[in-house]
């Protein structure tokens, strides 16, 4: 059957449609993929052998990066609250100040954004060429579903990895304050710890817990996905690691802001 | 037997199979040949259930697969072992757990049984304690064989080989056609193969069917086929090259 041509006037509309129904299908198989990791979740048998690899995967080798990462943003946020507490003689504030900002904020996004870049972009790229080696297809047709081996082991491994590492993450940013408020700036150490106890409570810690296991599901979603739906040989791989990376950062800022309104 | 019926596949307003009509006869081994482009691999991925039609039927053993999902699909699946291009090993195992593999996940062998069949698998292959080895450690040949071991380790009906000796050289193509000739004399399965390899395929095939521009242009035993008038078949196995127009 063959359409009728449209006339020029009408064809920003056709371009403005189709690219409206790409968009729509694209988040359709998104939504449709996770919706199969979770259906697969739920249904026996589990990897635990795939799903401990990916332990190692996405936490274990990421730990270098978050510790170092956190120390030097506990740091930076010791030496910059201080100066700015300081115009208004408000020091002792320091340590809530530092507390409060890594856990409920920079330490479940940064630590989420360090990973991403390390790790996530490791699993799109490995997927990614398990598929254009065909060893997916190779899963498929020996009857085992690949979502089992590749997908539902990121997914669960970034729920329990996330969470861990932003503690990691936290722990080490609020000695890397103590180190620059207390250590080198001169502030006492019972300030800068008795504060914190004082105005960080469970809710806090509870808001940063809950961002960093949305965000383990986040990235691990985006990065398997983008693996699986790659392009063509090398460039395809290139193309989709890229993505995985800015998606998936992208979509933790939003996700954060969304989650910074909603919860307490 | 499996019976392809008028099978039509487009990718957009590309339309890469054109109506194929194809017999496989139980226990044979058929050949697909055709030009590169014609659509062999994206047949042998209607076969193998990984693309769907737009239209047509894909009969296996009087069962209609053509639209299976799911579990009743991977029941037909699990009477199938495929040679994937380029070995599709899986690059983290060793040869041994990729032929181990669909035994460990497909059955309830026991560690000594499956050791004991994968030692049987890599040893039918010629490549008897090879097994420690990365894929990425053995030759291309060697990946090849590795492949064939872990397509044939659960004993399939039905053995799909997808240019299985491409990018080998002439020595290794006639070894891995006797490997697949000396097996499918120990234990016959159905095996549906495509490749270029001509004239070596003519010395395996029970049937050569030559696909092109989306249609089973001409289909018989190799003696058929090598003394077709079929201008299209006679230029594809001579390797006339093609003289602009």
């Amino acid at each position: 059957m063959t359409v009728p041509a449209l006339s020029p006037a009408l064809r920003p509309f056709e371009v403005i449609g189709r690219r409206a129904t790409e968009i729509a299908e694209a988040l359709g198989r998104f939504a449709t993929f996770f919706a199969q990791a979770v259906l697969t979740l739920v249904t026996p048998p589990f990897k635990l052998r795939a799903f401990i690899d990916r332990i190692d995967y996405i936490g274990f080798r990421s730990l270098l990066i978050i510790l170092l990462t956190g120390a030097f943003t506990g740091m930076v946020l010791g030496l910059q609250i201080y100066l700015t507490l300081s115009r208004f003689g408000s020091e002792a504030f320091l340590g809530p100040a530092v507390a409060l900002s890594l856990i409920r904020e920079l330490g479940p996004v940064l630590s989420a954004l360090m990973v991403t870049g390390r790790a996530g972009s490791a699993l799109t790229a490995e997927i990614g060429i398990m598929r254009i080696t065909e060893q997916i297809d190779a899963l498929t047709v020996m009857a085992l579903n690949p979502m089992r081996y590749l997908v539902v082991p990121s997914i669960l491994a970034g729920l329990i990895t996330f969470p861990l590492m932003t503690a990691l993450f936290d722990t080490v940013g609020i000695f890397g304050g103590y180190l620059v408020g207390v250590r080198l700036l001169g502030l006492s150490e019972g300030t800068y710890f008795g504060e914190m106890q004082t105005f960080v409570d469970m809710r806090d810690v509870l808001t940063g817990f809950w961002k960093s296991v949305s965000f383990g599901v986040i990235v691990t979603w985006v990065a398997t996905y983008k693996g699986f739906h790659v392009g063509h040989g090398a460039e395809g791989v290139a193309r989709a690691t890229t993505q995985a990376v800015v998606l998936a950062s992208v979509l933790i800022l939003v996700w954060d802001y969304f989650l910074g309104t909603v919860l307490p | 037997m499996i019976k392809v019926e008028d099978l039509r596949k487009s990718f957009g307003r590309q339309a890469v199979l054109r109506g194929v009509d194809l017999e496989v006869p139980t226990g044979s081994i058929t050949i697909i040949i055709g030009r590169s482009g014609g659509g062999k691999s994206v047949f042998l991925k209607h076969l193998l259930g990984l693309l769907r039609p737009d239209a047509g039927r894909i009969v296996v053993d009087g069962v209609d697969v053509t639209d299976l999902r799911g579990r009743a699909l991977d029941q037909v699946r699990a009477r199938y072992g495929v040679v994937f291009q380029g070995g599709a090993l899986f690059d983290s195992l060793t040869c041994a757990d990729n032929v181990a593999f669909p035994l460990r996940e497909k059955t309830r062998s026991g560690n000594p049984e499956i050791a004991r069949r994968v030692e049987d698998a890599l040893d039918s292959v010629g490549l008897a304690g090879m097994g420690r080895k990365y894929p990425a450690e053995v030759s291309g040949g060697m990946r090849k064989r590795v492949s064939i071991a872990r397509a044939l380790v659960t004993e399939p009906e039905i053995v799909f080989f997808d240019e299985p000796t491409t990018g080998l050289d002439p020595v290794l193509v006639n070894t891995i056609h006797q490997l697949i000739v000396d097996l499918h004399r120990r234990r016959p399965f159905t095996a549906v193969m495509v490749s270029h390899e001509i004239p070596e395929i003519f010395e395996i095939a029970d049937r050569v069917a030559m696909l092109h521009e989306g249609r089973i242009v001409e289909v018989g035993a190799p003696p058929v086929i090598q003394a077709s008038d079929n201008p299209v078949v006679r230029h594809f196995i001579r390797g006339e090259p093609e003289r602009a127009s």
